[in-house]
């Protein structure tokens, strides 16, 4: 659809820089719901920017439009000044849009260099792979972005952080000027954030266009030029990130003013509640030490694959091959199972919730019932009226979004699964929450329920122990954090003590 | 990437959906199940005569039973991600154990002595209950696959039958052990109730019992049912008891039938059942189905055996479209899943 060119207020690109990628008054909607109702969006050659809004604001919709996946119902995309319009993926990619995408898929019994190459193999003698020359530029590509990984190894051998290096690599093989990088750095350890930092400088330095989708606010106020603010299906703000502070960014995205983000303000009671004493785990843990009171919400940072989870998963009984010893409430406990766990009062929250914490299949009901069936069906069979009304209980205590109880959880938003998943334990009426990862791919507005929802557990007495890999978030939450470096313990600090420098420090 | 817009997920029990939009889908592919057969058996009728005859009617319902009873204990496996390949070796094995204690002629030399029909029946029915609790011990203990202890169990199982056969069927059966297989109850055949009774107790079992919402969840994500407290181990090891035990009692009912105890009894059994399973909706990747959809799994696959019958389709035929029929059922659970993502 033509028409007059975007508004006033449209920025003008950096001196000696054009747009690369312009979109105005974008429009889709599904089956009478409007996803997004004005996509506004200017990408300037050699710059990232970051997409920022909430669940529902239209990210995914506008990105899957940019794409190629779905088809715009009305606005206009422009790149690098022509209009166009793509009817597939393909389109897309050849017109240099590529995306890393949040979910990786690698396939894992196969090298660095063919999954890199995946579907362009390069044709060798007799129909077949010309391994050498792949090896070689995939080498070289891996070099040019600065990845320290050889590109003969195998995918199953590296670790996760790794991987997710060969897919970005992957990615930026299909020579793109747009790059969409959705929750990059989710899995990864500092080390491999600075190498996808060094990454980007140099894809700016080319001229490529970054487009930069990611909830951890810290990352997007370190590495952005410029970002754009979506709510509800409509564009609300852009700029230079450097006009904008944390606080105001929040309250773009959420649409009103929140007054806190972190709301830990109880204070720890005396009592004792947890005592785990040189927790031990062959090639994993070892001499593992610390307390946890009554009303504490404890810390656990730490790189990926420091050992945060695995001290969870001993503590809940997921994990029995450890030594060393776990008191509760005083008395001195080796549980065999979860469901031990459960009865002496702890509960999980896992860290990916769609792979060990829902029942995607399952309603949200049947999801909030699954740890108390035993209490809901004291002769066998299920009291159905019990379960919804506690069901429905729970949904209303934490508001969680879904129209009927009966909905499938995997309709759920992110934060709302996540809420299902605490309801779940909530149920149990636990005494010690574990949180791995509590906020993980969950949006800033779920993201303040959820704190609190256990900023009020502990206030009321609770204990907690949540890992968390989001500096802001483990400063902000816990009364005291326990550093875990390769497995031990190498530092626990006051909230008072504590700052970033600190923790990075004794992580690393 | 965040799932946002209007993709709306379908579960195969159904969610009472309120959005216009999906709802006529939502409830076809959640009945399409029961609307094939519907669809099916009104053609059937315009182009036969005889289909609706009551004599047919019940004559394809009694066929169907034997394989709905081995469908709706298998149904529980597959709920688990589980498979039971032994059921065909383990309903010989019931029928063989069951028939050597209902019959006055000799077994592999032994003089036999027929005894009180019911005791007959329960020993061959709890002789592959244990076998099957053998098999989901060994699944749940250590870790094998299902799909290759189940394969090891159904050669096993078919040489206990042998064995304890000595090659020979057993023939000249007590009329009253007959009776489960031949037999009737107000002109409606024996079989068709027991059928009847396992479906009932089975629906019931999953759909309102903790231990059927434990099935779901272990089928449907094995470590949340785990973190949850559920002891993933124990509802493995007893989907396979009750494999083992509805492979007996069909078993049974097989040998009643035919009037003797077949050693060769129930050869690729499991793979009808295994059909009616998976036409009737059920995932065999678990977590979702029900043993209402098995029922009418099992039902499509007898009805479509009748009309091809009755039309006079040469027999060879019913097996291709079986074939067809199961790829094409899972073809319409794959799109429908695939809807989701």
């Amino acid at each position: 659809m033509s028409g007059t060119e975007s508004s006033e207020q449209v920025p003008a690109p950096p001196p000696g820089r054009s747009y690369i990628l312009e979109v105005d008054r974008l429009k889709k909607s599904f089956g009478g719901i409007a996803a997004l109702r004005d996509g506004q969006f200017r990408l300037a050659a050699g710059s990232v920017h970051a997409l920022c809004g909430g669940n529902g604001a239209g990210k995914s919709t506008f990105l899957s439009i940019i794409m190629g996946i779905q088809q715009r119902d009305d606005g206009i995309i422009r790149l690098d000044g022509k209009a166009v319009s793509f009817a597939k993926p393909a389109e897309a990619l050849a017109a240099g849009i590529a995306i890393i995408e949040q979910e990786l898929s690698p396939l894992m019994d196969l090298t660095v260099a063919e999954n890199i190459f995946l579907g362009r193999e390069y044709p060798g003698k007799f129909a077949g792979i010309d391994f050498a020359a792949m090896n070689r530029d995939a080498h070289k590509l891996l070099e040019q972005l600065g990845f320290d990984i050889n590109p003969k190894a195998l995918m199953r051998s590296l670790s996760i952080g790794q991987i997710q290096l060969v897919e970005i690599a992957k990615a930026l093989s299909h020579e793109a000027r747009i790059i969409i990088m959705d929750e990059p750095t989710s899995a990864l350890g500092e080390r491999e954030v600075d190498s996808l930092l060094e990454a980007i400088k140099r894809l700016k330095a080319q001229g490529k266009g970054i487009i930069y989708v990611s909830h951890r606010l810290s990352e997007i106020f370190d590495i952005v030029d410029t970002y754009t603010v979506f709510r509800d299906g409509a564009f609300v703000d852009s700029g230079p990130i450097s006009s904008i502070d944390r606080r105001k960014l929040i309250n773009m995205i959420v649409g009103r003013e929140l007054r806190d983000e972190f709301i830990k303000e109880n204070q720890p009671q005396s009592k004792t509640r947890l005592e785990v004493r040189r927790l031990s785990r062959l090639g994993k843990l070892s001499d593992v030490s610390f307390d946890l009171r009554a009303g504490e919400i404890l810390g656990l940072y730490g790189l990926l694959g420091a050992g945060r989870t695995e001290i969870l998963e001993c503590i809940f009984g997921l994990d029995r091959s450890w030594t060393g010893e776990i008191r509760v409430d005083g008395i001195s406990r080796k549980l065999a199972n979860p469901s031990q766990a459960i009865r002496v009062g702890f509960a999980l929250v896992t860290e990916d919730r769609k792979q060990t914490g829902l029942i995607t299949d399952a309603t949200v009901r049947s999801n909030l019932s699954l740890s108390v069936l035993r209490q809901l069906s004291p002769r066998g069979v299920v009291d159905a009226r019990k379960e919804t009304k506690w069901a429905l209980d729970m949904i209303k205590r934490f508001r969680i979004k879904t129209a009927t109880d009966r909905l499938p959880v995997s309709s759920l938003s992110g934060g709302n699964q996540q809420k299902v998943v605490i309801g779940r334990c909530y149920l149990t009426e636990p005494k010690i929450l574990l949180f791995d990862e509590p906020t993980r791919g969950v949006d800033v507005g779920a993201k303040r329920e959820i704190y609190g929802i256990m900023s009020d557990f502990a206030a009321a007495g609770g204990s907690i122990i949540m890992t968390s890999g989001e500096v802001e978030e483990i400063l902000g939450m816990s009364d005291r954090v326990v550093v875990i470096r390769n497995g031990a313990v190498s530092g626990i600090l006051d909230r008072a003590r504590a700052n970033q420098e600190t923790l990075v420090h004794l992580a690393t | 990437m965040t799932n946002e817009g209007g993709g709306l997920v379908v579960s195969a029990r159904p969610t009472r959906d309120w959005s216009r939009f999906h709802t006529a889908r939502t409830l076809l592919k959640s009945y399409g199940i029961v609307s094939a057969f519907v669809v099916l058996c009104v053609s059937l009728s315009f182009v036969s005569n005889y289909f609706l005859e009551i004599g047919n009617i019940l004559d394809v319902l009694r066929q169907t039973s034997i394989n709905g009873i081995l469908a709706i204990g298998m149904t529980f496996v597959i709920l688990t991600r589980g498979i039971d390949l032994s059921v065909g070796s383990l309903a010989a094995f019931s029928g063989i154990v069951g028939a050597s204690l209902a019959t006055s002629s000799s077994v592999a030399g032994v003089p036999g002595s027929p005894y009180f029909a019911p005791a007959a029946i329960l020993v061959g029915i709890l002789s592959t209950t244990m076998i099957g609790s053998i098999s989901g011990g060994v699944v749940s203990c250590f870790r094998i696959p299902p799909f290759v202890v189940t394969l090891g169990m159904l050669s096993i199982a078919r040489g206990l039958t042998l064995l304890y056969s000595g090659g020979l069927p057993i023939p000249r059966l007590t009329p009253s052990f007959r009776w489960i297989g031949t037999g009737d109850i107000a002109g409606i055949p024996v079989p068709i109730f027991v059928l009847l009774v396992v479906f009932v107790l089975s629906w019931w079992t999953l759909s309102r019992t903790r231990f059927g919402r434990y099935v779901y969840a272990t089928g449907g994500n094995p470590r949340a049912a785990t973190t949850s407290g559920i002891n993933v181990s124990r509802i493995r090891l007893l989907v396979y008891v009750i494999s083992g035990a509805t492979a007996g009692l069909a078993g049974i009912i097989l040998a009643a039938r035919t009037g003797s105890g077949l050693p060769q009894a129930g050869i690729s059994y499991e793979l009808d059942a295994i059909a009616a399973v998976v036409i009737g909706g059920t995932s065999l990747s678990g977590g979702i189905g029900s043993v209402t959809g098995t029922l009418f799994g099992a039902l499509i696959i007898g009805v479509m055996n009748n009309g091809l019958d009755l039309l006079g389709v040469d027999s060879n035929y019913q097996q291709i479209f079986k074939g067809l029929m199961i790829v094409g059922a899972v073809m319409l659970d794959s799109t429908r899943r695939s809807d989701d993502h």
